[in-house]
C-alpha cells in the first residue's frame, strides 16, 4: 500500500497517479485533435491544446487548495456550497451565455465558465451530507422525497438551461443511494422503467404489456408469502398504462434530435434511405467516430499519425469525441489501456470509500465513483456507438477548463477526506 | 450484497468497451493502407504511354490527349444542370441516369461521367470547372495511329472493367488498358507505372495538404517504347492487296521467327475505335457476321491446309526411310483404292518426289502416306508417329507466340481415330485425306507461315513473334531459342528444291519473278458451309506458301483467300507480290498487281446468304472491279 505516513502527504498515491496519467494522455490526444497545420508550438495558447495546459498548470494549484483545506471544512459548509452552487446554476438565466443551444456558460472576458460541472460537486457534498446526518434515515420515505429534492434541483435547473446530458449524470445518485439503504423497490423500478420503455419502443405496447403481465404474474405465484391478490393487477395495470404512454412521451415530448437518436439506436426506422439518410446527418458525429476508432486497427496509427484526426473527420473531436483520436492513433491496445485505467480508477475510489470510517466520507466517495462511471459509461458508450448520442465530456481527457476543474474538485475532495481518515477515530 | 452493484457494473461495462474495442479494431478493422483510406485523397499522374515502332524505325503508335469530366457523387453540390448539360452537351435525362449510375458505382469514388471531350469542349470547360463542386477533368492519353494499318496487330485500348479492377489493384475506374493486339500483349511494358500522390482531407473533403509532406508520393515512370517486328510498308501492301477479299496473311523471317505482316482481311481503320465514337464503330465491326473485321483471321481461322500440306508428307516419308527421291509412283488420274479413288490432274506418270512436289499429284502422296502409315504393325502407331513429325513444325497447337489470341489447329493421331471410328476399327486409307493436307488436318496462316519458315531454315523454327525489341530490355528468350523439328537437316534438300520447281515448271510456273529465286507450294481445299442445315460446298480456298530466296531465305510467307479457287489464282499471285515487294522494295510482275487489284471476290462471299441456288469454283464467275491505285513511295503517311 502506498501511503506515506507523514500526515500531510499520506494520500492515496494510486488514485493520484491514474489522475495524472489520465491527464497527461488525454493532453497528447488534445494535441493531435485540435493541432492544425504543419508546424506545432505546444505553448501555442490560442490554441484548444494550449488553453489546456493553462488549464492543467491551474489544476496543480487548484489541487493545492483543496488538499490544504480542513477535511472537515467541507462536511461543515456543504450546505453553503451546495446552496451557492445553486445560485451559480440559477444565475444562468439571467446573464447566461448560449452557446450551441444550451445557456450552461458563463462568459468573463475571453473565458467561459460552466457552472454545472461544479454543481456535480457540490451536490455530492450536499447528499452526503444530508444522508450521513443522524436524523436522517433513507429508508423512510420523507427522507428520501427530501433527498431526492436535492438532486432534483440542480439536475432541473440543468435541463432548463437544454443540457440533457448533464442532467442524467444526476442518475448517479441512484447508486449512492442504494449502497445506502434505499429500498429494493426502487431498483426494481427503475429496470422495470428502462425495460419497459425500450421494448415497447421496439416490440409496441401489445407484446410489452403481455410480457410484463407473464412476469409479474409468475413471480406473484412463486413467491412464498402472498400480497393479496390486488398488489400484482394494481402493478400490471401501471404496467400496461406505462408501456402504452411510452409512445406518447416519445412522440410529444421528445424533441427531433433526440428521437431521431433513439429510432437509429433501436433500429425503429426500417425504410433503408432513411436511415442512411439519418446516419448521414444526424449521426455523422458517430459514423465518423466509430470509423475513426475502427481504422487505429491493433497498434493504432501513432501520435499525430491518424488521418481522420489530421483530417478533422470527426467534429468536436478534441472535446465529447476524444476518445476517438484514442482509437485511431493508440489502437486497440492504447484504447483498452485507458478503458483499464478508468476502471481502475472507479475501483480505487469506491474501495477507499468502503474504506473511510464516515459516512459522510463513505457516501461522498460513492458519488465520486458513481458520476465518474456515468460519465466514463455514456462518453465512450457514446463515441462506440453503443448508447445514443449524449453529449458529456470524458472525465480527465476531454478539452475544457470547467470540466477538467469541476473532476478534480470531485476528485481531490474525496483524496482529502480519504487521507483524514486515520484522525477519524 | 449493495456495496457490489456499482462494482460489477463498472466491471461489466468495461469489459463490453473492450469487447466492442477489439470489435471495431481488430475484427472489423479496414487494411490499414493509404489506397483504402478514404481521408487521404489519391491524385494520379498518368505516365505516357509507350510508342510502337515498326522494324525500319517507323512510329506506328503514339498518343493524342484526351480529357474526361468525371464525378464523386458524395461531392456534388447543388449546381445549375442546364448549364451544366450545355457545356458538355449532354441532356437532362442522360445527366441524371449517369449521376444515377456513379452514385450506384459510389459515393466517394470518382467515375466517369462524360468521356473522351473535344478539345475546343475542354478549353470552354475548364474555365468554368471551379463552379461545379464534385466535378473535375482528368486528362488521358489516348492513342494515335499514324498510319491505318494493321489494327489486328496493333490492337487497341480501353477502359478497364470491374472485372479486372478487382483483380489488379493497379487499375482504378477510369484507367486504360491494352484490350487487344500488342496493346494487350505488352500492355505491362507500354503502360509505365502511375505515379500517385497522397494528400490529406479534411471532412468537408477539401485538401489540406500533401500527407506527410510527400513522403509516400511517387513520381510516373513513363512507358517504354517498343518496336515489332512488322514491316510497316509490307503491311500496308498486303492489306492494299486483300481488298475485296477475305483471308490472312502471315509473313515470317525465317532466321529468327519475326512476324513480317500480320494480314487479316477485311479489316479496319485502328483510329475509328480511338475517343469518342469507340464502341459505337466496335459495335458495328463486331455485328459485321459476314464480313467479321474483328475476327483475326490470321491467328484464329483455321483452314485445311490442302497442297502445301504434301510436303510435310515427303519430308516424313524421307525421315522414316520409306520412301527415297527416286521411287516412282503411277498416277492414272487419280489414285485407287478399295472401290474408291481420289482424283487428280493430268500430268506425266509414273512420277518421283521431285515432280510429285510441282506437279502436285495427289496419287503419288496417297502412297507415301500410305508407306508411312503402313511402316507400322497397326495403324494406330503409324499414324503416332505421323503426328508426332507433323507437330514438330508447330502444326496442331497453339504456337505460343506473343498475341493472345489463337487457335490450336487439328493434327490427328491415333487417338483422334480411335475415338472416331473406335479401337482397332479404322484402317490407313480411311485416314487417306492427310496425304494431301485435306480431311481432319487443320491449321491457320501463321501455322502454315511458321511451317514454311521450318522448311525454310531445313529443320528448325523460331516461335513466331511480334516483338523486335523493348527499350533497355531483353525480349521473352524463348523467341530466340530454336525448335527443332523431327526430320534431319539432308531430307530437306530435295524437297526444297520440288519448291523450286514450283515456280520453275510447276503449278506457279507463271508467277515467276526475275532474279528471285522463289520457292513454293499452291494449295486448293474444299470447304463446306451449312445452309439451312444443309451442307453445301463452296469455292474452294485459294492457298500459297512461299519462301525465298531459295538459299539463305529472308521470308517464309501464307497466303490464304477463302473461295478464291485454285492457289495460284489469288493466293500465289499475293504471295509473289509480297516476296518481290520485301526482297527488292519494287514490283516488276505489275500485270500480277493489276489483275488482284482489280478482282474482287465479295460477290463469292455473298452467295451462301443470298438465298438462291448459286454455282461454285468452275461455275463461278469473278467480279472485275475498278483497281485501286497504288502509290508505291506512300504506301504509309509521310514522316513529319
Amino acid at each position: 500500500m502506498i501511503r506515506v505516513t507523514n500526515r500531510h502527504f499520506s494520500f492515496d498515491w494510486i488514485t493520484i497517479i491514474i489522475f495524472m496519467l489520465l491527464v497527461g494522455f488525454g493532453w497528447l490526444n488534445i494535441v493531435s485533435s485540435s493541432h492544425v497545420g504543419e508546424t506545432l508550438d505546444y505553448f501555442d495558447f490560442s490554441q484548444p491544446y494550449g488553453k489546456q495546459l493553462i488549464f492543467i498548470g491551474l489544476t496543480i494549484g487548484l489541487i493545492i487548495i483543496i488538499l490544504s483545506i480542513e477535511a472537515k471544512f467541507y462536511e461543515r459548509f456543504s450546505s453553503v456550497i451546495y446552496i451557492i452552487s445553486m445560485l451559480s446554476l440559477v444565475g444562468l438565466f439571467i446573464f447566461g451565455k448560449n452557446v450551441n443551444g444550451a445557456t450552461s456558460w458563463y462568459g468573463i472576458g475571453g473565458m467561459t465558465f460552466q457552472p454545472s460541472e461544479f454543481a456535480k460537486a457540490a451536490t455530492a457534498l450536499a447528499i452526503a451530507k444530508y444522508v450521513s446526518d443522524l436524523q436522517t434515515d433513507i429508508r423512510r420515505f420523507p427522507d428520501q422525497i427530501k433527498t431526492f429534492i436535492i438532486i432534483l434541483v440542480p439536475a432541473f435547473l440543468i435541463l432548463l438551461q437544454n443540457d440533457a446530458g448533464s442532467t442524467i449524470v444526476y442518475g448517479a445518485f441512484f447508486f449512492v443511494l442504494y449502497r445506502e439503504g434505499l429500498p429494493q423497490i426502487y431498483l426494481t423500478l427503475v429496470l422495470s422503467v428502462v425495460s419497459i420503455s425500450i421494448l415497447s419502443l421496439k416490440f409496441g405496447p401489445t407484446i410489452t404489456s403481455i410480457i410484463a403481465t407473464l412476469i409479474i404474474f409468475t413471480r406473484y405465484f412463486l413467491s412464498k408469502k402472498k400480497p393479496i391478490i390486488f398488489q400484482p393487477i394494481i402493478i400490471t395495470i401501471i404496467a400496461i398504462a406505462m408501456s402504452a404512454s411510452v409512445h406518447f412521451f416519445y412522440d410529444n415530448i421528445l424533441q427531433a434530435h433526440q428521437k431521431d437518436r433513439i429510432s437509429l439506436w433501436l433500429r425503429l426506422e426500417k425504410d433503408p434511405t432513411k436511415i442512411a439518410e439519418m446516419r448521414r446527418d444526424i449521426l455523422y458525429n458517430l459514423y465518423e467516430s466509430e470509423k475513426a476508432i475502427s481504422s487505429g486497427g491493433f497498434k493504432g496509427r501513432g501520435f499525430m499519425e491518424g488521418t481522420r484526426t489530421t483530417g478533422k473527420f470527426v467534429p468536436e473531436q478534441h472535446t465529447d469525441y476524444i476518445f476517438s483520436t484514442v482509437g485511431e492513433e493508440w489502437g486497440f491496445i492504447g484504447s483498452s489501456l485507458v478503458i483499464i485505467l478508468f476502471v481502475l480508477l472507479m475501483l480505487r475510489v469506491l474501495h477507499l470509500a468502503e474504506l473511510q470510517k464516515s459516512q459522510f466520507s463513505r457516501i461522498y466517495g460513492y458519488a465520486v465513483a458513481s458520476i465518474m462511471f456515468f460519465h466514463f459509461m455514456i462518453n465512450i458508450g457514446m463515441v462506440m456507438g453503443l448508447i445514443p448520442t449524449i453529449g458529456i465530456p470524458l472525465p480527465f481527457f476531454s478539452y475544457g477548463g470547467s470540466g477538467l476543474w469541476g473532476f478534480t474538485i470531485l476528485l481531490f475532495i474525496f483524496i482529502k477526506l480519504d487521507s483524514n481518515r486515520i484522525n477519524e477515530w | 450484497m449493495r456495496q457490489f452493484l456499482l462494482f460489477f457494473t463498472i466491471i461489466t461495462v468495461g469489459l463490453v468497451f473492450i469487447s466492442r474495442l477489439f470489435y471495431l479494431q481488430v475484427y472489423s478493422s479496414p487494411a490499414n493502407n493509404l489506397y483504402d483510406d478514404n481521408a487521404i485523397r489519391k491524385v494520379y499522374d498518368y505516365p505516357k504511354r509507350g510508342f510502337v515502332y515498326d522494324r525500319n524505325g517507323t512510329l506506328l503508335v503514339s498518343n493524342q490527349s484526351s480529357y474526361d469530366v468525371m464525378v464523386i457523387p458524395r461531392e456534388v453540390k447543388a449546381l445549375d444542370t442546364i448549364e451544366f448539360c450545355n457545356l458538355l452537351k449532354i441532356d437532362k435525362e442522360k445527366f441524371i441516369k449517369t449521376y444515377k449510375k456513379a452514385y450506384h458505382y459510389s459515393p466517394r469514388l470518382p467515375y466517369v461521367f462524360v468521356s473522351h471531350l473535344s478539345k475546343e469542349d475542354y478549353a470552354v470547360l475548364q474555365e468554368k470547372m471551379r463552379k461545379y463542386e464534385g466535378f473535375y477533368i482528368q486528362k488521358r492519353s489516348l492513342r494515335h495511329y499514324e498510319a491505318s494499318i494493321g489494327a489486328n496487330v496493333l490492337g487497341d485500348i480501353g477502359e478497364v472493367n470491374n472485372a479486372i479492377i478487382k483483380k489488379d489493384p493497379y487499375y482504378k475506374m477510369g484507367d486504360l488498358i491494352g484490350k487487344q493486339g500488342i496493346e494487350l500483349s505488352y500492355e505491362d511494358v507500354l503502360r509505365g507505372k502511375k505515379g500517385i500522390k497522397f494528400i490529406q482531407k479534411n471532412r468537408f473533403n477539401k485538401n489540406i495538404g500533401p500527407y506527410k509532406d510527400g513522403k509516400f508520393d511517387t513520381l510516373p515512370e513513363p512507358g517504354k517504347d517498343i518496336k515489332i517486328s512488322i514491316d510497316a510498308t509490307l503491311q500496308a501492301y498486303g492489306e492494299q492487296l486483300m481488298k475485296h477479299k477475305h483471308g490472312g496473311i502471315i509473313a515470317i523471317e525465317p532466321s529468327t521467327g519475326e512476324i513480317l505482316t500480320m494480314i487479316s482481311a477485311p479489316t479496319y481503320d485502328p483510329n475509328s475505335l480511338v475517343g469518342r465514337k469507340r464502341s459505337q464503330n466496335f459495335t458495328k465491326l463486331y455485328n459485321d457476321s459476314i464480313a467479321k473485321p474483328t475476327y483475326d483471321r490470321s491467328l484464329l481461322a483455321q483452314y485445311p491446309p490442302g497442297s502445301p500440306f504434301k510436303v510435310l508428307n515427303a519430308l516424313i516419308g524421307l525421315q522414316e526411310g520409306v520412301v527415297t527421291t527416286e521411287d516412282k509412283f503411277t498416277c492414272n488420274h487419280g489414285y485407287s483404292y478399295g472401290n474408291r479413288k481420289m482424283g487428280c490432274h493430268g500430268h506425266p506418270s509414273p512420277l518421283a518426289m521431285n515432280m510429285g512436289i510441282y506437279e502436285s499429284c495427289n496419287s503419288y502422296f496417297a502412297n507415301v502416306y500410305r508407306r508411312i502409315i503402313e511402316k507400322y504393325d497397326t495403324p494406330y502407331e503409324g499414324m503416332n508417329v505421323w503426328n508426332k513429325h507433323v507437330t514438330s513444325f508447330g502444326l496442331g497447337n497453339y504456337l505460343g507466340y506473343d498475341l493472345k489470341i489463337g487457335s490450336p489447329g487439328r493434327i490427328p493421331s491415333g487417338d483422334f481415330y480411335d475415338k472416331w471410328y473406335g479401337k482397332n476399327r479404322w484402317r490407313t486409307t480411311f485416314t487417306l485425306s492427310n496425304a494431301i493436307g485435306q480431311g481432319e488436318i487443320e491449321a491457320t496462316p501463321i501455322q502454315l507461315a511458321n511451317m514454311v519458315a521450318a522448311i525454310a531454315n531445313r529443320g528448325y523454327f523460331y516461335t513466331p513473334h511480334i516483338i523486335k525489341s523493348i527499350e533497355g530490355q531483353e525480349i521473352d528468350a524463348n523467341f530466340t531459342t530454336p525448335k527443332h523439328t523431327t526430320i534431319d537437316k539432308e531430307n530437306f534438300e530435295p524437297v526444297v528444291q520440288g519448291m523450286f520447281d514450283v515456280y520453275n515448271k510447276g503449278t506457279a510456273a507463271a508467277l515467276q519473278v526475275k532474279g528471285i529465286e522463289i520457292c513454293g507450294k499452291t494449295g486448293t481445299a474444299e470447304n463446306f458451309t451449312k445452309i439451312n442445315g444443309v451442307k453445301t460446298q463452296l469455292t474452294d480456298h485459294s492457298i500459297f506458301v512461299a519462301f525465298a530466296p531459295k538459299d539463305n531465305p529472308k521470308i517464309a510467307i501464307a497466303v490464304f483467300v477463302e473461295n478464291g479457287y485454285w492457289g495460284s489464282r489469288f493466293a500465289g499471285r499475293i504471295a509473289t507480290l509480297m516476296i518481290e515487294k520485301y526482297l527488292s522494295g519494287t514490283i516488276t510482275r505489275t500485270d500480277l498487281e493489276k489483275w488482284i487489284l482489280s478482282h474482287s471476290l465479295e460477290h463469292e462471299y455473298e452467295k451462301p446468304y443470298s438465298g438462291e441456288p448459286f454455282s461454285i469454283n468452275r461455275g463461278s464467275t469473278l467480279e472485275v472491279v475498278e483497281p485501286t491505285i497504288i502509290n508505291h513511295d506512300h504506301l504509309l503517311p509521310a514522316k513529319p
